[in-house]
């Protein structure tokens, strides 16, 4: 029987339902408000850790790494919840997380801080992360760590993986139109950046997070602050994509006079 | 001048209500709340409410409690539990947490608890070993099911009620073949409004002897196969708390006699229970109704936020332009609204801070009882009388010391207990009936906010079910007069009032260190309070009738009302206070605080002033009613009229809290479904 040691990436992202509006100071962008708003942890990357433990619970002796990139005091609140769906041990960092960070830099230091990782075997690695993140929408944070680490196979918009008898990877990555490409990856160390996959989220489970917080507290507090270079990346605007709301009120229509309205209306954008 | 940004985030609230140290209680939180924004809201917005009947769709709340953990969390780690020691202030959270969307999904969570109280606080450890074990839900791999309960005391009197004098349940002993045999019981009791009565697979019932071999009265535990009738009777036609399960059910049992909670002697050939109903009861409701208070709270925060969205948005389904200050702005360029709205929100902080600060006493209190009841058990001081001589006893040694000036030793665990037991007995009842009663009141102006939305079923928030839900929680448990009548006795503690005098003379510095907060008043009206109460102790009517006496509602009910209004504002500042020093050394909250603490200050005048002004009202009724003492009175319109004078800023603070929340930012839409 194989068994993994994962480690999944992630930082955190302010909850979706607040306002987000990008402010520009003399120093660099960032949002509203954003260090005061409620954080979640980054949606795709919260659901490949989901996937990482489950992962991990069908192949003992299996162990899953969170290794996140957000300011501690967000984190610390983000774990409150996190904690309480998987097993997993955290390695944190105290970095700002906003929008506009580089994600570069992010990549380095992740690489630098996943190496560290004592007995973490690298024949075994399966690095996986959000394939992209609500805050930087980039997507490119988990590829670059990938490279950083040596590591060349690569997925993106996994919705799948299955482990199959001789140990090999089968990989579904999401392709346009609904369909996947499916991939054989003769086994780790690989990089998988997860799209939603199959998974419910777990419910909270207070008791596995009471013994997840044993660790994660004292994670917390050694936490290494890092700084990103001022010089890294320069924004020379920024602005909130519009919204357009072109609202019909109708009744009794049929479903396939409703799809031709559609469609008539994504030719004309 | 800094003002409020967001809605008061977790983890200042955490810092304000007092648990940031406790992660368990942090988490445990967010599991409840996960719960009441899914799966309750969904079976609300379904329309689950709309049936008295259980049904699959409610039932599969009672799984989303066992998978978050919220079944488990009432019980120790020894029977399956998860947080070691008290559990007060967690199961008040998880309150109010289902109760920002739905009381009676708390209310069906709560009453599992409470079935499990009576076994908790009075069982044998044999009754508790058995039930507490089995109520906890599987872990994975066990094949058995979460045995759940119900609390059967309320009986059809006639209409509903409970008396703690008087039961129509009885019990007679059905077989006793020899002394040395166990009896057999046979129960015969009709409860009336018994919650989780669909599902229950067993009923902790309140019963009374109707035979001379049996003593007194006594909770007793019925179970599905017990030989006989267990009927669950038919579902009561309540108008609220509709997520809970309510039957009126029917129970003819033979059961053995160590089904007794906390188990019975022989004596004399008589069984003699170890408790009766009414010594369980006082130790079940003593710490229950406190998460009750705590329900009512949870309505009038959770309404703040759909009352701004729809004030903001009151316009713009017209022809309005994006940016103009009618469209960004709509009802709120009117101070009336907010300034209303600002009120709902200034009585919500202060019945959270009453009732998260009574929940953390009774955390207090909870070893310090056990410790006591050890300690008198190995003096020898029964309970009863000799306790409650031991206890007068300790009182006057307590306030011995406290008169020097001194604290007690805190290795002194009863002298301990004997402090905070006055103050625990003073904020439970207070809370409940405050909290709910005044809330009811309060959720109305709420409903009103909102025009004709607020009375339709997909008003966001729920606030018109919120509203009608606040009326069983003013009643059952225990309705207000009962809290009254606990008050009146609590109140008058000589350890309690010492507390008081403690308090004003706090007061008296909080006002010069902070300003703004309406705290010269509140120490002023709590002063006055005393007198009042001194000279109602002291002096008789026109008929020489003594004016403070126990069967003297229209006296001592009052009283107590007006100490409700003081003692939340009270708690409300200490929040406050507590808040500016422990928020300061919090990075995460660096941005947050300044503005939170203007509005919460604010919040505080209006609250503070608001209280005065009630417990004025209620206390110029007893001095003028009842007396000429032209002493009294030149003192009492003195007294009166300098906290009157207090009151200024009050203008003011209304006026920038209301401006406040025409720019405070809440999310896009409201984190559950209508």
């Amino acid at each position: 029987m194989s068994f993994f040691h994962i480690v999944v990436c992630s930082g955190v992202a302010p909850d979706p339902l607040q306002t987000l509006l990008p402010v520009s100071d003399h120093s660099a962008p960032a949002l509203k408000n954003e260090q005061m708003l409620p954080h979640l942890l980054d949606p795709w990357a919260e659901h490949s850790l989901f996937e990482a433990a489950n992962l991990a619970k069908n192949n003992p002796q299996s162990k899953v790494w969170l290794v996140s990139m957000a300011p501690r005091a967000k984190l610390s609140q983000v774990m409150m919840k996190v904690a309480q769906k998987a097993s997993f041990e955290l390695v944190a960092l105290d970095a700002p997380s906003n929008g506009f960070t580089d994600s570069f830099a992010a990549a380095e230091k992740l690489a630098e801080t996943i190496r560290s990782i004592p007995s973490l075997d690298f024949n075994r690695l399966l690095l996986f992360g959000g394939w992209e993140s609500a805050s930087r929408a980039s997507g490119t944070t988990l590829q670059m760590t990938g490279e950083l680490l040596n590591i060349c196979d690569q997925f993106q918009g996994v919705d799948e993986l299955e482990v199959t008898n001789d140990g090999s990877l089968r990989v579904l990555e999401r392709l346009e139109g609904g369909e996947h490409q499916i991939s054989l990856c003769a086994g780790p160390p690989a990089v998988l950046g997860w799209a939603t996959g199959n998974l419910p989220e777990p419910p909270n489970n207070p008791q596995v997070g009471m013994t997840n917080m044993r660790q994660i507290m004292p994670a917390l507090q050694k936490a290494q602050a890092f700084g990103y270079p001022a010089d890294a990346l320069q924004f020379t605007s920024v602005a909130l994509p519009q919204q357009k709301r072109d609202t019909e009120l109708v009744k009794d229509k049929n479903p396939q006079e409703i799809a031709r309205e559609i469609v008539d209306w994504m030719r004309r954008q | 001048m800094d003002s409020i940004k967001i809605i008061p985030s977790d983890e200042l609230r955490a810092i304000l209500w007092r648990f940031a140290d406790r992660y368990d209680l942090q988490m445990v939180m967010q599991s409840a709340r996960t719960v009441a924004r899914g799966a309750v809201a969904r079976a609300v917005a379904n329309g689950a409410r709309k049936s008295h009947e259980w049904s699959s769709e409610k039932a599969q709340l009672l799984d989303a409690f066992d998978e978050s953990g919220i079944t488990a969390l009432f019980m120790d780690p020894r029977y399956g539990g998860y947080i070691e020691g008290p559990k007060n202030l967690a199961l008040a959270l998880v309150a109010f947490e289902l109760s920002w969307v739905d009381a009676g999904a708390a209310t069906s969570s709560l009453a599992g608890n409470l079935a499990l109280a009576p076994i908790h606080e009075r069982g044998t450890e044999e009754q508790r070993e058995n039930y507490m074990s089995a109520a906890v839900p599987p872990s994975g791999g066990e094949k058995r099911t979460a045995r759940r309960g119900a609390f059967g005391l309320t009986e059809p009197l006639p209409y509903v009620g409970v008396e703690t004098g008087i039961l129509s349940g009885k019990m007679r002993i059905a077989e006793w073949s020899d002394s040395t045999a166990e009896p057999i019981l046979q129960i015969e009791k009709r409860g009336r409004f018994i919650t989780n009565m669909d599902f229950a697979d067993f009923v902790c019932v309140a019963v009374e002897s109707d035979d001379e071999r049996l003593k007194g009265s006594c909770m007793v535990i019925l179970e599905t196969g017990d030989q006989g009738t267990f009927d669950r009777g038919a579902p009561t036609l309540k108008l609220v708390h509709q997520l809970s399960s309510t039957r009126d059910p029917i129970f003819s049992l033979r059961v053995p006699a160590s089904r007794i909670i906390g188990g019975y002697e022989i004596k004399d050939g008589t069984v003699v229970p170890r408790f009766s109903h009414s010594e369980i009861i006082e130790a079940v409701f003593k710490r229950t109704r406190v998460t009750v208070a705590l329900m009512s709270a949870a309505k009038l925060l959770s309404s703040v936020e759909p009352i701004i969205r729809y004030q903001r948005s009151r316009f713009r389904g017209g022809n309005l332009e994006p940016g103009s200050p009618r469209y960004e702005l709509g009802i709120q360029q009117k101070d009336d609204a907010v300034q209303r709205l600002a009120a709902i929100w200034a009585m919500g902080e202060a019945s959270a801070s009453l009732g998260f600060t009574a929940a953390r006493v009774f955390d207090l209190l909870d070893p310090l009882e056990k410790e006591k009841d050890r300690l008198f058990h190995e003096q020898g001081i029964e309970r009863g009388r000799q306790e409650l001589k031991q206890i007068i006893k300790l009182q006057q040694q307590l306030l011995e010391i406290k008169k020097t000036g001194q604290k007690p030793s805190e290795d002194d665990l009863l002298l301990r207990y004997i402090e905070i037991d006055a103050l625990a007995n003073v904020l439970c009842p207070a809370s409940k009936l405050w909290c709910t009663g005044q809330g009811a009141t309060m959720m109305r102006e709420a409903v009103s906010l909102m025009g004709g939305y607020g009375i339709t079923e997909d008003c966001p928030g729920f606030l018109g079910q919120k509203w009608q839900d606040a009326q069983l929680e003013a009643t059952y448990e225990g309705p207000e007069a009962v809290q009254r009548r606990q008050l009146s006795f609590t109140m008058t503690n000589p350890v309690f009032l010492f507390m008081m005098r403690g308090w004003i003379a706090d007061l008296a510095e909080t006002e010069i260190q902070h300003p703004g907060t309406g705290a010269a008043g509140l120490g002023q009206s709590f002063d006055l309070w005393l007198a009042t109460l001194e000279f109602l102790q002291s002096h008789a009517d026109d008929n020489n009738g003594k004016l403070y006496s126990s069967s003297r509602h229209g006296v001592t009910f009052p009283l107590a009302d007006a100490l409700c209004w003081l003692l939340a504002a009270f708690y409300q500042l200490q929040d406050l206070i507590h808040l500016e020093e422990a928020g300061a050394e919090s990075p995460s909250l660096a941005e947050e605080l300044p503005g939170a603490i203007v509005f919460l200050r604010d919040l505080c005048m209006l609250q503070s002033c608001r209280s005065c002004g009630e417990a004025l009202r209620l206390l110029s009724e007893l001095v003028h009613g009842y007396t000429l003492d032209q002493q009294m009175v030149d003192r009492f319109v003195a007294e009166r009229s300098a906290i009157e004078r207090s009151f200024h800023g009050l203008g003011e603070a209304k006026e920038r809290a209301g401006r406040s929340l025409t720019c405070i930012m809440i999310p896009e839409t409201l984190d559950y479904p209508v």
